[in-house]
């Protein structure tokens, strides 16, 4: 069936409004579109990582998921999920419990890309029916925004400072989605939010009900963390996509496919532009900084286009 | 009606796992305790059991895996020793903390620094805050007979605590001895089908776990815990009063071995009490007035009962198998002595750290104890009271 917005926005709510998080995080819209993407007769678990979404979707009383949640480390949403899909296993062989239930793993990019890498890597390799997602903001936002191995060259970051002596992160990001197609995963993905949500969407329902451990990797602007004014969300994934800096394609079973190729590829300063963790790439003397960036970014693009066809 | 068998504590454990059949086991291999799981995976390949078993990538998520299945609304099971528990620790206070029963079996072996595979407690002491029940087993028998009472225990509404059954590493998970194994039905009627109230998978009424929990609300959760904990007391003497009724083997929370009249007590755990009720049998045929209390349950702490216990003792020797660097004595001395802080009349009372990274602990060390015992009695003069028994070195040696 075709997506439609409209219906798809007249789905009953299944991550709540009333969470704490601020105002122009992703991460909140992240939530509502995965929810979407569960169908409406099934079940789901969610297992959450230690993070800003964490404590700011389930503060004790009050929680924003209507569906089943467990938080109980930062480190381990995948072997908390994989935990869960085994139990459900094992009682539905049992006779136990008979409804179709969707287990998802959500966490940032320090628990996925950083200290929860060991347990996502186990729970991808053993085969766990999961999807994990990653809202990926590109820093430990949880704690002030330190850097992360999802970090960007050159962004400034509270443990990589730009000054006198540094121009930010001395490193490229880790390739995170590319390490997970190289599991073996029957479907990865990158995506983020963009239009219609129609990308986004049809991703995360196929990492869903694609049977077996699927990861989708969201890039999710972070306010505090990029240092921009909340209404240019929007704006910000559009750039990062447009740009080239966060390609949007899908990996089915080894297979690559760009899910959107942009008319005119906007130079990568268009993006370091709208955020305040690059603007000493904008000091006099400090241009080889973007030079940099784009040659990092053309070459990544071209490696994705090679691979896409 | 019991099977007599011989078997090492690991495979007494596996079989006990095997006879309960759990929905979940999450298993990552360390030595001594690998052979559980191992025993298990058999199990599974030869359909005696239908357990979901998966082979996690470390023990930090092997108890995480156990967290994620039992909030989910399973059985959930996992081994350990030495490092592997140390990896486990933040997740511990995890599960204990979400009340989840999730059941535990430790083979006992030292820490780290240096690496050592052999049987000393600073494994479990150094968890013993992390709000698990622990229970220790002197030989093969009690190893099983535990782990049969851990699952009625953990589950216990009130309590809704994890349980940790603990097991002499080498000494008692691969030495081989005789064995009572109670029939796979008998032990299924015994231990019953978990059903919890709750769960992650209900699918009429969803569960959240693992709050953030802000100062307003985060001491009454603890407070609650601690409730839990003192529960358990009552719940252990149930399940053990009904094990008794139904197995014949009868479990307090420690045993007492020739305590009556005794002046002289040692309060000692697992296997080690083996060798020195030896040389109690010994001294008392002798005519000296010795006993020996052996801890079973060491959290929650059974302070009023210990300290009953050793109310009319003059002097007491508390054993500690491992080392609390706390310049003041083994975690087994702490606990022992403060319950008895507030007795009227309280015996004299010194720590004896020994045994450490398996060395060995003999009949000869246990006479040389109450020796010193003895003297202290005699002389009224306590000495040092925190004492390292059994170095290389003679020369270092206080008793």
């Amino acid at each position: 069936m075709a997506y439609n917005l409209k219906e798809e926005m007249s789905k009953k709510e299944r991550f709540e409004a009333g969470h704490r998080l601020c105002a122009g995080c992703g991460a909140g819209i992240v939530c509502r579109a995965m929810m979407r993407a569960v169908d409406p007769e099934d079940q789901a678990v969610i297992c959450n990582a230690t993070s800003c979404l964490e404590v700011s979707s389930f503060q004790y009383p009050y929680t924003a998921w209507h569906d089943s949640y467990i938080h109980s480390a930062f480190e381990n949403a995948a072997a908390t999920a994989a935990g869960v899909e085994s139990a459900y296993v094992a009682l539905k062989r049992r006779g136990k419990i008979d409804k179709n239930c969707k287990i998802i793993a959500i966490g940032g990019d320090g628990g996925t890309y950083d200290i929860g890498f060991q347990s996502l890597s186990g729970a991808m390799e053993r085969g766990h029916d999961f999807t994990y997602f990653c809202y990926d903001n590109e820093a430990y936002m949880n704690t002030g925004t330190q850097r992360s191995s999802a970090t960007p060259r050159f962004a400034s970051a509270t443990t990589t400072p730009s000054g006198i002596e540094s121009v930010g992160k001395k490193q490229n990001q880790k390739d995170l989605t590319q390490i997970m197609v190289a599991h073996g995963s029957p479907y990865v993905a990158q995506t983020t939010m963009i239009g219609t949500f129609q990308d986004f969407h049809e991703k995360a329902h196929k990492a869903i009900y694609t049977e077996g451990p699927t990861f989708v990797n969201v890039l999710t602007p972070c306010p505090r963390g990029w240092q921009y004014s909340p209404e240019i969300l929007p704006q910000i994934c559009k750039t990062a996509v447009d740009t080239c800096i966060w390609p949007l394609y899908e990996v089915e079973e080894g297979e690559y496919h760009l899910t959107y190729k942009p008319k005119n590829k906007l130079p990568v300063e268009e993006f370091m532009k709208l955020q305040g963790r690059f603007i000493h790439c904008f000091a006099p003397g400090n241009e080889w900084t973007i030079e940099e960036a784009q040659k990092y970014v053309d070459r990544k693009w071209e490696e994705l286009l090679e691979k896409c066809n | 009606m019991s099977i007599r068998d011989r078997m090492s504590g690991n495979e007494a454990i596996a079989t006990a796992m095997r006879q309960i059949n759990p929905d979940v086991f999450a298993m990552f291999p360390i030595t001594p305790s690998t052979e559980i799981p191992q025993y298990f995976a058999q199990y599974v390949a030869d359909g005696k059991v239908d357990t979901e078993f998966i082979c996690v990538e470390s023990e930090h998520s092997s108890m995480s895996a156990c967290i994620g299945a039992e909030a989910a609304g399973a059985r959930a099971v996992t081994a350990t020793s030495s490092a592997g528990l140390s990896f486990m620790n933040e997740m511990l206070f995890v599960a204990a903390s979400a009340r989840l029963p999730i059941v535990l079996a430790v083979a006992n072996r030292a820490l780290t620094g240096p690496i050592n595979i052999n049987h000393d407690y600073s494994d479990s002491m150094a968890e013993r805050d992390s709000g698990f029940i622990q229970i220790y087993s002197e030989n093969n028998q009690e190893a099983y007979d535990n782990y049969l009472q851990a699952h009625r225990i953990a589950e216990t509404a009130d309590v809704r605590l994890p349980v940790m059954i603990c097991e002499d590493g080498f000494i008692t998970s691969h030495a081989l001895e005789n064995i009572e194994l109670e029939s796979d039905e008998d032990v299924k009627a015994f231990v019953g089908e978990y059903h919890p109230e709750e769960y992650l998978l209900k699918a009429e009424n969803p569960l959240a776990v693992g709050p953030y929990g802000v100062s307003n609300y985060y001491m009454e959760a603890r407070v609650a815990q601690a409730e839990a904990m003192k529960n358990a007391k009552r719940a252990i003497l149930d399940v053990a009063a009904d094990f008794e009724k139904t197995f014949g083997r009868k479990y307090g929370f420690f045993e007492e071995y020739r305590m009556d009249d005794a002046e002289m007590a040692i309060v000692i755990m697992g296997s080690s009490a083996g060798t020195a009720k030896a040389a109690v049998d010994e001294l008392r045929a002798a005519g000296k007035k010795v006993g020996l209390i052996k801890v079973r349950v060491f959290r929650p702490f059974p302070g009023e009962e210990l300290a009953e216990a050793l109310k009319n003792v003059k002097a007491v020797a508390v054993m500690d198998k491992s080392e609390g660097f706390s310049a003041n004595g083994g975690p087994l001395f702490a606990e022992t002595a403060s319950a008895c802080i507030n007795m009227e009349q309280r015996p004299k009372m010194i720590d004896i750290v020994y045994g450490l990274g398996g060395r060995d602990f003999t009949v000869d060390h246990t006479r040389r104890v109450f020796a010193h015992l003895e003297k202290i009695i005699e002389t009224g003069e306590i000495g040092p009271t925190y004492i390292h028994l059994g170095q290389r070195d003679d020369r270092k040696e206080v008793l």
